[in-house]
């Protein structure tokens, strides 16, 4: 069915794609490089050249590590609590069908659907009305809020995907409904619930504007970069906390990438 | 066998704790083990979230009292009416127009790699290349933009680029160009508009791709059968099949575009977008019922869009 | 059919909204009885079949097995296993551990599970795969884990949800043969469910035709086939010539519906007297068809032009040839009173399937 000029239509699109492809990826690697460079002052390119010297100064900056100390923190509690409300609810809507089924999917999904500065105004005003302090707990309010949809909508996924005789075959064999979900449910969604906590951690790890809106004083690390992008002075430190934050959200993208994959193939 | 042919029921069964007790219970009440289970998030997103919107909705009905400085709690329109000065309309127009060029260059740039995926890569290429699309997606949004600040800086990779190439005059023009120009690159909407559409268009490809991978190979191959040509079965066949998908991540890219306010404030000048004008509002200056009601406006441009998305099928894309 | 039953069903409905899936059934079950519940889809067996497992709760009525009510008992705590038609394998344990399931559930020792997963195995002749996963067996090795992880709990009472149903013939036909020793050989209630009648006439005690959420009759294979008591279960059950009321009065006598079975139905001369124990019609051959073991023909009655009995004879001695050559001709029907069986109509809802 390959027709004749299918051969240079293709060489055409598949150098398109590579250009899209290496659009989405040379800053990256050019955050690399800059991580390096010797100059002080200025973004000059080429480096005039190439220096390990600002590692060992971000290693010095302890808000840059109170920064990302608080990040993970956070990251793991919003992921800890989204874990708990996704399952929950992906459990209780895969099967059944009631009213309000559909809103509920829907509310689920609106944190992030809705612009993130709706949602980080709203939480400020409601914590302003609600006269609690801003903290590291509202901060994690916020968080849990939008990182309750990548679990929920993973689990929910892999629970269609799930032979359901599966759970009646087990209890009637005898296991109760918490030997049930040890048993057969857990080892069932296991990788999907595990994919969508990592794409949870790395989405509370990266948020910012929702953030700036429901932190005090704290700083999260991507606080910490949105402030040091308007400090010119601090350029190379910079580069290379900028190159150790990509690696660092690199982990959970891969591993979730690879948790999702096992089982399709 | 005698031990499978002799009939003992076993009666007396282990472990009858309270766990299983409790689940038993759950079991022959379904409705109340429903609720147990949508309790918690109702309580968090339910209450909590759609709460604090509710309550910003309600802010944007009361008005700022422009002498005393203090937010009045009385039922108003007036501030949406304010909505209507020329500044603020100036600043909706801007937004919309931005997010509409983003979206649509978004499409044209994604589709020929979503379609590459879909149609013609390895299935170990098509791997590779999800991943390549995935790793931008997910990885640090301030850290790409500050890329970009590495990128577009007046001592950076593109001047030097376009220097190397005699191309200066080029990009001098293109400056200087009313309305979308700037002091440099990294201070101008050409700026604002290039990174943009870099941040968002990982949301394009997914879904048109997952559109394209649905698209059964024997309907192309009946068009080519039937006497169509490629490009005629590209354009009658592969692309209305599609459609939905560009639809699906056109939401993406455009709501995503119309709530930002990093990055104009980082690459744009001192005229506002949407984003930034809620927060300046709700701020320093203090006007809670503004930021609310600006608020809205996207909120409804969006409810517009998704409505005529759904008629395009979009929902079953994503 | 003493004692007490192994499964009683009183009253018991089962509705999902408007819909009476199970409608009014009672229904004993004797302990160690090949019980077979048939019904098209949809006709309630299977619903039946979740009720006595535990998984649906009956709208209305009581289930009783053994004598105790478990209505309210979830499946986890009835002394009831089940195989699936989908077989429900736990796809992330090996075989053994699928087989061994309900063991170390109840706490059973490590070493009193091995040994019984072990003569499992060897009971449904699958010796050697207790290593792999579900995923890398074939259709009928994973029927005969089902049947061993269900069998493996020393259930009192065995339920199978057309458990065949995914296996080729000649696979069916073998297993069918199988499940039945096995069965002999543990001596457990088995409860079958099927939409297939042969199945059903060769495996089972009894049988209950399922229709429309209720039973249209119970009996042995015979009794069903031989005397089918609703034109539901004479259609569903084998193939049978109904004669409705005004077509069955010139022949019979009387004003009641009638089932006779194509076989039972010989051909004679049109002249020829009918015996006294015997009833019989007279019919024009509308059309022949030969089907190598036997040869169906349609005979329009002369008493009633728009009725057609079909009649299947042996081919004992015939040939193709010979048997076309009736096509067209005026010939005699009798057939044993007996075998015209009269219908009730008081359940009869829907007529011939």
């Amino acid at each position: 069915m390959r027709s004749d000029n299918q051969a240079p239509r293709a060489f055409g699109l598949s150098l398109a794609a590579f250009a899209v492809l290496v659009f989405l990826h040379f800053p990256i690697w050019l955050i690399a490089l800059y991580a390096f460079t010797t100059e002080e002052a200025s973004f000059t390119f080429p480096p005039p050249g190439l220096t390990l010297e600002w590692f060992g100064v971000l290693f010095q900056r302890s808000d840059f590590w109170n920064a990302l100390g608080l990040s993970l923190v956070v990251a793991l509690l919003s992921t800890a609590i989204a874990v708990i409300l996704g399952t929950s609810t992906a459990l209780a809507i895969y099967r059944s069908r009631f009213f309000g089924r559909d809103a509920i999917a829907l509310m689920i999904i609106l944190p992030i659907a809705l612009p993130g500065i709706v949602t980080g105004i709203a939480l400020r005003s409601a914590l302003n009305l609600s006269g609690l302090n801003f903290s590291f707990w509202t901060i994690v309010i916020g968080h849990a809020t939008f990182c309750v949809v990548t679990v929920y909508n993973n689990v929910v996924a892999r629970l269609r995907r799930t032979n359901y005789s599966q759970i009646e075959a087990s209890m009637d064999l005898g296991a109760s409904i918490t030997q049930t979900f040890r048993h057969v449910i857990l080892p069932n969604i296991a990788t999907a619930l595990l994919a969508g906590a990592m794409l949870s951690f790395a989405l509370s790890f990266d948020e910012v504007i929702v953030t700036t809106f429901t932190a005090g004083q704290q700083q999260t690390l991507p606080i910490w970069v949105y402030s040091q992008l308007q400090r010119p002075r601090d350029r190379p430190v910079t580069n290379v906390a900028a190159l150790f934050v990509i690696a660092t959200t690199f982990i959970p993208i891969l591993l979730a990438y690879r948790f999702t994959r096992a089982r399709t193939e | 066998m005698s031990a499978v042919g002799t009939l003992t029921p076993e009666t007396a069964r282990p472990s009858d704790g309270l766990l299983r007790r409790i689940g038993t219970a759950f079991y022959r009440r379904p409705v109340l083990a429903l609720i147990a289970l949508l309790l918690p998030t109702l309580l968090w997103i339910g209450v909590i979230y759609l709460g604090s919107l509710s309550a910003l909705l309600v802010q944007s009905f009361f008005y700022l009292d422009g002498f005393s400085g203090r937010v009045i709690r009385e039922f108003t329109l007036r501030t949406y009416g304010e909505l209507l000065l020329q500044q603020n309309i100036d600043i909706f127009v801007r937004t919309i127009g931005m997010a509409a060029a983003v979206t649509f260059v978004s499409g044209l740039l994604a589709f020929p790699l979503a379609y590459y995926m879909a149609r013609f890569a390895s299935e170990r290429m098509r791997a590779l290349l999800y991943l390549g699309v995935m790793v931008p997606l997910w990885s640090s949004y301030l850290v790409r933009i500050y890329a970009w600040k590495l990128i577009l800086a007046q001592e950076g990779i593109v001047v030097w680029l376009a220097n190397l190439l005699g191309l200066q005059g080029a990009l001098d023009w293109l400056l200087a160009l009313p309305g979308i120009g700037g002091p440099s690159l990294s201070f101008s909407y050409i700026g604002v508009f290039v990174v943009f559409v870099y941040i968002w268009m990982p949301y394009m490809i997914l879904p048109i791709h997952a559109a394209l991978e649905r698209v059964p190979r024997s309907v192309i191959e009946a068009s080519a059968d039937l006497g169509g040509r490629p490009g005629y079965t590209f354009r009658r066949v592969i692309l209305p099949l599609a459609f939905p998908g560009v639809v699906a991540g056109s939401i993406f890219t455009f709501s995503l575009t119309l709530g930002d306010y990093i990055i104009p404030g980082v690459f744009g000048n001192s005229s506002y977008f949407i984003g930034q004008a809620v927060f300046v509002q709700q701020g320093t200056a203090g006007n809670i019922p503004l930021a609310a009601a600006l608020t809205v406006v996207p909120v409804v441009v969006m409810g517009v869009y998704l409505l005529f998305a759904r008629r395009l099928g979009a929902f079953d894309a994503i | 059919m003493n004692g007490v039953p192994a499964v009683r069903l009183a009253q018991v409905s089962r509705h999902f909204g408007a819909v009476k899936a199970v409608d009014a059934v009672s229904l004993d079950v004797a302990d160690g009885e090949f019980f077979s519940m048939l019904g098209p889809s949809g006709s309630g067996k299977t619903t039946c079949l979740r009720l006595i497992a535990g998984f649906e709760r009956p709208t209305t009525g009581q289930i009783l097995l053994h004598g105790r009510d478990v209505s309210a008992t979830p499946p986890y705590d009835r002394d009831v296993n089940t195989v699936f038609q989908d077989y429900a394998l736990f796809p992330h344990m090996t075989v053994g551990e699928n087989i061994a399931y309900g063991l170390m559930i109840r706490k059973v020792p490590k070493r009193e599970r091995e040994q019984r997963v072990g003569e499992m195995l060897t009971l449904v002749r699958l010796p050697d795969i207790e290593g792999r996963k579900p995923a890398q067996l074939s259709g009928g090795q994973r029927q005969r884990v089902a049947l061993a992880r269900a069998l493996i709990n020393r259930p009192s009472l065995l339920l199978l949800d057309e458990p065949l149903g995914a296996l080729d013939l000649k696979l069916r036909q073998q297993m069918q043969v199988e499940l039945k020793t096995i069965q002999k050989q543990v001596g457990i209630t088995f409860i079958f469910v099927t939409h297939d009648q042969e199945e059903a006439l060769t495996m089972s005690d009894r049988i209950a035709v399922f229709n429309l959420g209720r039973i249209e009759q119970v009996g042995t294979p015979a009794d069903v086939y031989e005397r089918p008591t609703t034109a539901f279960v004479a259609g569903f059950v084998g193939t049978s010539n109904m004669l409705a009321p005004s077509a069955a009065r010139p022949i019979a006598g009387h004003d009641a519906p009638l089932s006779i079975r194509p076989e039972k139905i010989r051909i004679v001369d049109a002249d020829a007297p009918i015996p006294p124990d015997c009833q019989g019609a007279v019919g024009v051959v509308r059309d022949v068809m030969y089907l190598g073991m036997y040869t169906r023909y349609l005979v329009t009655l002369d008493t009633d032009r728009t009725v057609d009995l079909a009649v299947v004879q042996q081919n004992l001695d015939t040939s193709s040839a010979d048997v076309q050559r009736v096509k067209g001709q005026r010939v005699g029907l009798i057939w044993r009173r007996d075998d015209a069986r009269i219908l009730r109509t008081d359940l009869d809802r829907s007529g011939v399937p």
